[in-house]
């Protein structure tokens, strides 16, 4: 032990306390805390920033809300839930975010659900989609507005069963997300056709399948179905793989998902064609507020929006929405101003539900098509989500508030 | 389950087997010569297949056939290999002096920087490369479609395996490969020119895990988390065959790619797990892998800490130290609290390694088993035994102690880097456990709610808290280094013959040494538990065990202050950076790089140096 490593030991101290935050310089903005997986999971979240960036913009251009503007703290989440958890801390109690959104994997969600209902604040989860945000784990400060798992499964389900198929297999990323998806689906096969049966189920490691042996080994059961919630490179090498082993010919596959541009584009010319798929068709969207949008959109970042696009679009409004309802920032308030509200957004009417917190977004249903180099959908319609969501009794059991 | 069907998996498993091996074949042979553990060869695959995703089409359209497409691959791999060339000269070359570990966590900086730069050069999305021109179409092979290009690639490993043997056997720069990977001092000493044999060889490393990326092109997508899922895979090649033994890597692979492919059959669920069980099996029957020799007496893993005087002002120091920690609630905020309630935490974590790695001379990579199983064994207490938090976190410590008392019985056989791959490798099937076994553990989501006692809440309190347990157990460890006991792991770290020859139970006392660690760690564990309020399986996961040899190393491995100095430094690193910049990856690894080069040391140790260099 010598002085010197003493002294180090001081400084740090020191500075850890001088670091302590002075009173907040700009009292004229609100400010948002945002946090997602920006290097983790660029291809969604990368175009999502810039969608609520666009948004951030558009409102601050007009002044903003209550007389203030906006402002967006955002950071990386790290993709995992101790990395978000403690960026939420600081978020919350250094930056005094009034509320915070954002996250990508669907198990970083949860653990920021628990957060926002320990620490009182609420937490908009714009991307995860496992049921448990708004069901067994979720809280009156976490709301949703994506449809989540059971509600894509429940869109997906009936063309299940208008395809007559009854040998389905399953192959899901092994953790929340893709479990939630696989629990969900079997649970609706199981109400809505008894006499289907699961023939297999693969569930790679997120972002480490053997595209090859997992092909094989499905293939090898005979489904007549298969239900994918892979996505990002696992879904890349799968379609790849079976492809060129003929997998999908001659077989109804139901994909969540798939039809995203951001999962969408890498294929590139070797789309799945007929894969019946959740997505986000904005090629061919016509409806003249949504196609405004887009056309900004392209215009603002020479690029084509993604699904991810169109959400931070969407959760920066439905925000600047509550919090000019609520007349303040106050947690309570924005909980009061948020539940049971109905909110006009680019894609139509959205509403809130204050039973469980799960906005009723709907998701674009429809099949693959090569479209040029790119794959696209075709055939496709809007579901609202609002005759897809689970019934008060099912909310009632899960949830424990 | 019919013949084809077999048949069929056992060629996936021998495409994922040649992949494998020629990255992992760059590995050893990096390890070989160098004696460096490149965590960044993992980097070097990725960018590989990033180079070759990007530079193919445009030479395909060029002109389109099969001659374009493989002149592509290799010039993928040509730069890859010169990107190599580039980290041997501007960085190893600086640290070849330096503890072994040191090197590691300086290819660990490059790793992050590398993460970062991908991205800014690619872009975020993920890049599918082109189909091997004239490759397209599968064949037919006993009823069944099998893709013609996996048929290459199984040749392509026996191919490379082929010329790398040609290398080292036939040429002059193979047989100075083959005597540097048996006797660096030697050839040095014969005046071989070492700079050049050490360039040429990252050259040809580099090369390999390039290839190996650029190769993954037409089945893979080139996208960002590809440099640490195979970093894991090829180590465990590495290892399983023997460290630096190029056939022993082959034959590695060639198991692990059959494991893989008939493995998904038995457990869907687990295939990760069954590549660590497999390395931990492996290394308890054969402790250098398979044609590992093994390492040399004395190398360089004994450097730590060492006896010096005190100084007459330490106790002073001490008592000012506690009084500004303990006086720290009067001025910092909340969230100021928070960060040094982690810094705490964290720098017991590092300092429970310390006993092992800087004591004990025994290298941990798994040391986030043990945090992990304390916090678990905190939480899972609270949660199936309403225990409260006075019983929980000695219910956590005591599982810790009782995980590293079995672990540590098959570890303290092991030496050098196939004693590290086995912590690792138990660490690994520890967070398969957490993971997958759902209905106990909560996989991965964890277990929420875990929050102390009414009197500890609140950040004052818990902070108090923290800072009573951490220092008590901080001293008591010191007081262990100090003990006779604590001189008798220096020795057996310094000269194991020469302990066992005056009669010290080696085995036995690092045994001890390990099993204390681990409870350590665990009270470290379940100190975290409680201040972040739930656990999930990311605290046993490498990025944990990684963090916490950084802050030991930054720290200093030589001192016993070292590591509680790496751990405010790395924390308050990160917590400065993260908020600043969505690059904070490229920031804190070329922090890391510069924390290397400037303090080779350790921040503590280095200045140390300079003071009695000074006196």
């Amino acid at each position: 032990m010598t002085k010197a490593s003493m002294t180090r030991w001081l400084a740090l101290g020191l500075s850890l306390a001088l670091l302590s935050p002075a009173a907040q310089a700009q009292q004229a903005s609100i400010k948002l805390g945002e946090l997602n997986s920006y290097a983790r999971q660029a291809a969604f979240t990368v175009p999502y920033r810039s969608g609520w960036q666009m948004a951030l913009d558009e409102i601050n251009a007009k002044g903003g809300v209550l007389g203030r503007k906006l402002e967006i703290v955002s950071r990386d989440d790290g993709g995992t839930t101790s990395d978000a958890t403690r960026v939420a801390d600081e978020l919350v109690t250094r930056e005094g975010a009034v509320l915070l959104f954002g996250s990508f994997l669907s198990n970083v969600g949860v653990a920021m659900a628990d957060y926002a209902n320990q620490k009182k604040i609420v937490y908009i989860a714009a991307e995860p989609l496992t049921d448990a945000i708004t069901m067994a784990q979720g809280n009156r400060y976490t709301f949703r507005i994506r449809p989540n798992n059971s509600m894509q499964v429940g869109m997906l389900m009936e063309q299940a069963k208008a395809s007559g198929v009854k040998r389905w297999a399953i192959v899901a990323p092994n953790y929340e997300f893709g479990q939630s998806a696989a629990g969900a689906f079997k649970r609706l096969l199981k109400e809505q056709i008894p006499d289907a049966e699961i023939v297999a189920e693969q569930y790679p490691a997120l972002g480490k399948i053997e595209a090859g042996a997992t092909v094989s080994a499905l293939e090898q059961a005979k489904p007549e179905g298969i239900f994918n919630v892979l996505f990002g490179p696992d879904l890349t090498q799968f379609v790849r793989e079976g492809n060129t082993r003929g997998l999908f010919e001659k077989k109804t596959v139901l994909s969540l998902l798939t039809g995203e541009p951001e999962w969408l584009l890498p294929l590139k010319d070797e789309v799945p064609e007929g894969w019946t798929v959740t997505g986000y068709p904005w090629d061919e969207i016509k409806d003249p507020k949504h196609k405004a949008f887009i056309d900004a959109y392209r215009a603002k970042f020479n690029d084509t929006p993604r699904l991810g696009s169109l959400l931070g679009y969407m959760v920066v409004y439905m925000i600047r929405d509550t919090i000019e309802r609520a007349g303040s920032t106050d947690t309570e308030a924005l909980i009061k101003a948020m539940e049971d509200a109905k909110f006009d957004t680019v894609i139509g009417p959205v509403t809130m539900r204050g039973l469980d917190n799960q906005a009723t977004m709907g998701a674009w249903v429809g099949k693959l098509v090569l479209k040029g180099a790119n794959g696209g959908m075709t055939d496709w319609s809007y579901k609202d989500g609002t005759s897809f969501m689970p019934s008060e009794a099912e909310v009632k059991a899960a949830r424990k508030d | 389950m019919d013949l084809s069907f077999l048949a069929i998996q056992a060629l996936n498993g021998l495409s994922s087997a040649s992949s494998l091996f020629i990255t992992a074949c760059g590995l050893t042979l990096v390890f070989g010569v160098t004696r460096i553990v490149n965590f960044a060869h993992g980097s070097l695959y990725m960018i590989g297949a990033y180079t070759a995703a990007t530079l193919v089409p445009r030479l395909l359209e060029l002109q389109f056939g099969p001659l374009t497409f493989w002149a592509g691959i290799l010039l993928s791999a040509l730069i890859v290999g010169l990107i190599g060339v580039l980290i041997e000269v501007l960085l190893l070359r600086r640290i070849y002096g330096a503890p072994e570990l040191f090197q590691l966590l300086a290819t660990f900086g490059i790793v992050l920087v590398v993460q970062d730069l991908t991205i800014l050069i690619f872009g975020p999305e993920d890049i599918l490369g082109p189909r091997a021109p004239g490759l397209r179409a599968p064949v037919e092979i006993l009823g069944r479609r099998f893709p013609s290009y996996e048929l290459v690639l199984i040749a392509a490993g026996p191919v490379v395996l082929g010329l790398v043997w040609f290398l080292l056997r036939k040429t002059r720069f193979g047989v100075l490969v083959r005597a540097a990977t048996q006797d660096r001092e030697m050839i040095a000493a014969l005046g071989i020119n070492q700079a050049l044999l050490f360039t040429g060889t990252l050259f040809l490393g580099a090369f390999l895990a390039g290839l190996g990326g650029a190769l993954q092109i037409p089945r893979v997508s080139a996208h960002a988390g590809m440099d640490l899922s195979i970093i894991a895979e090829a180590f465990v090649v590495t290892v399983v065959g023997g460290m630096g033994s190029v056939p022993g890597a082959f034959l590695a692979a060639l198991i692990i790619g059959q494991l893989q492919a008939f493995g998904i059959l038995i457990f869907p669920k687990s295939t990760l797990v069954v590549v660590f069980l497999l390395m931990a099996v492996v290394l308890a029957i054969r402790p250098n892998g398979f044609f590992g020799r093994p390492e040399v007496i004395g190398g360089t893993h004994a450097v730590g800490i060492a006896s010096r005087k005190r100084s007459v002002l330490t106790p002073f120091l001490w008592v000012a130290v506690m009084g500004a920690l303990i006086s720290l609630p009067l001025i910092g905020d909340a969230y100021v609290l928070k960060v040094t309630t982690e810094i705490l935490i964290f720098a017991l974590f590092a300092f429970s390694l310390q006993l092992l790695i800087g004591v004990s001379g025994v290298v941990s990579f798994g040391h986030a088993a043990f945090f992990g199983l304390g916090a678990y064994g905190a939480a899972l207490s609270l949660k199936w035994f309403a225990l409260p938090m006075e019983a929980a976190l000695p219910a956590g410590l005591l599982l810790a102690a009782l995980g590293a008392l079995i672990i540590g019985a098959f570890v303290v056989r092991l030496s050098g880097i196939y004693l590290a791959m086995m912590t690792l490798a138990a660490a690994q099937i520890i967070y398969a456990v957490a993971f997958q076994w759902v209905e106990v553990t909560g996989g991965d989501n964890g277990i929420v709610g875990v929050w102390p006692s009414a009197w500890a809440s609140g950040p004052v309190f818990y902070y108090l808290f923290t800072l009573a347990v951490t220092s008590i157990a901080v001293f008591l460890i010191m007081r262990i280094i100090d003990a006779p006991f604590g001189y008798a792991l220096r020795a057996a770290r310094d000269s194991e013959p020469r302990s066992e020859a005056i009669g010290l139970g080696v085995r036995r006392h690092r045994w001890i040494a390990f099993t204390i660690s681990g409870a350590a760690a665990g009270l470290a564990g379940g100190l975290y538990a409680f201040s972040r309020g739930s656990v999930d399986p990311t605290l046993l996961g490498i990025p944990t065990s990684v963090d916490a040899l950084t802050m030991l190393l930054i720290g200093g491995i030589q001192t016993i202050t070292g590591p509680l100095v790496g751990a405010g430094v790395l924390h308050v690193l990160r917590d400065l950076i993260m908020p600043l910049t969505s690059l904070w990856r490229l920031l804190l690894g070329l922090s890391i790089i510069a924390i290397v080069l400037i303090f080779p040391r350790g921040i503590v140790g280095s200045i140390r140096a300079w003071r009695e260099d000074a006196a």
